[in-house]
């Protein structure tokens, strides 16, 4: 059995512990605010874009020459996955959830005997993938510097990507990212960017538009635009469920932190008292022995 | 029979301004400067660098944009911004500060012939703000 003096130290390190994993809970749900509101402000320009974007190519009437982000190549032998995740851990199952994502989307793509590119945003994603697919990540991105998500870094991820697209490195690229829903519950997702996958969304508005200058034109403007806008989106979205991750991670260890305290301070007293029973006796059965 | 409607200018962080008593807005088109008043056709297009100018009852407001796209349909004008500045916000420092990162675009030489009109465009624009 531990000394009491090594209990006393071990009661005194865990609660200080519990006193770090607290604040931790506190900042991140002070952050979390911040982040869920900027996630629910973001969504009206995503949405407006999805919409333009439905409306013009539902629009075109040559879809054989429709712009190449939004029919894709023609052929889909080049993945390329942006797998986003954090810069900073103790957040739960944040990233793992992520990464478990990607893992077994990469896994069917390589059983394919289709070629896999892969970019890393955040420097989490980046530890966690280079064990095994390495050889795979073209590029590692990292926003430390920056203390919210916005638009700038999003538009720099991609204008990378269509650079890439352009120059024919890839036929497909897809983004992962956890979809916040609460604070409890995040969704890994798994979104096709390019070429643009509009299934399942049916056209309800049949009113026609004039465009000013064509179609075309607009949409090879546009489209490069959504691509940003969809990267940035899932910014946002990932640092509301990064911060209710950690929210949630660090609540679960105070509360880990309180009850391992309880259960030592049980034993310090149990151990306080066998020894002051141990010496009651010695003196009791030394003064009978007189 | 009231001449309004609504506008609505969104940039990617938030829903930037919403009017509902607009009567008439000047928007720099790629094309050239469009007005639109209520009962316009519906109607998609994009923006270049230049002054959007918001006519309403509750006074007169202009931004200076960069980019983006319009659209207007039942009356409803959606514009949709990734740079958008109030005029009545920017002081001359932000002003010089824009004028120098368009003008450093526009000298660049290894950039396409849209990408070179767009900035020859901004710096036009903000020259004229002075």
């Amino acid at each position: 059995m531990a000394s009491l003096d090594d209990l006393k130290k071990r009661i005194a390190s865990v609660k200080s512990t519990q006193k770090i994993t607290k604040a931790m809970k506190m900042v991140a749900a002070a952050k979390l605010r911040r982040a869920q509101e900027s996630a629910e402000k973001g969504r009206p320009y995503s949405e407006k874009m999805n919409n333009v974007i439905l409306n013009l190519s539902n629009g075109i009437s040559d879809k054989e020459n429709a712009p190449k982000l939004l029919s894709g190549t023609g052929q889909e032998k080049t993945h390329l996955c942006v797998v986003m995740t954090s810069d900073r851990g103790l957040c739960g199952g944040f990233n793992s959830n992520i990464i478990k994502k990607a893992k077994s989307y990469f896994a069917k793509i390589l059983d394919e005997g289709k070629e896999l590119k892969i970019i890393t945003v955040g420097s989490k994603g980046n530890d966690q993938l280079k064990r095994i697919y390495g050889d795979k990540i073209i590029e590692n991105i990292s926003f430390k510097e920056s203390k919210n998500a916005n638009y700038f870094d999003a538009d720099k991820v991609g204008k990378m990507v269509i650079e890439k697209f352009e120059a024919g490195e890839f036929d497909v690229c897809t983004i992962f990212y956890n979809q916040f829903k609460n604070v409890i519950t995040q969704i890994p997702q798994a979104q096709q960017i390019i070429p643009l996958n509009n299934e399942g969304e049916e056209n309800s508005s049949e009113e026609s538009y004039e465009f000013e200058p064509d179609e075309d034109e607009i949409l090879s403007n546009l489209l490069p635009k959504n691509i940003s806008t969809q990267i940035f989106k899932a910014m946002l979205e990932n640092s509301a469920s990064e911060q209710g991750s950690r929210m949630s991670a660090m609540d679960n260890a105070t509360r880990n932190a309180g009850e391992m305290v309880d259960k030592l301070t049980i034993e310090y007293n149990r151990s306080r008292q066998a020894a002051i029973t141990k010496e009651l006796i010695e003196i009791i059965s030394g003064a009978e022995s007189l | 029979m009231s001449e309004e409607f609504k506008v609505e200018i969104v940039n990617p962080e938030k829903s930037f301004l919403v009017k509902d008593d607009v009567s008439e807005v000047v928007v720099p088109a790629f094309e050239g400067e469009m007005g639109i008043l209520k009962d316009h056709i519906s109607i998609i297009s994009f923006l270049k660098p230049g002054i959007i100018k918001i006519l309403s009852k509750s006074g007169d407001e202009n931004y200076y944009v960069e980019d983006g796209i319009v659209e207007f349909k039942n009356n409803n004008l959606s514009i949709l911004t990734s740079t958008i500045f109030n005029l009545a916000d920017m002081d001359k420092s932000k002003q010089q500060d824009l004028l120098k990162q368009a003008e450093e675009e526009a000298d660049k030489t290894d950039i396409n012939d849209q990408s070179k009109y767009l900035a020859d465009q901004k710096v036009e624009v903000l020259k004229t703000l002075n």
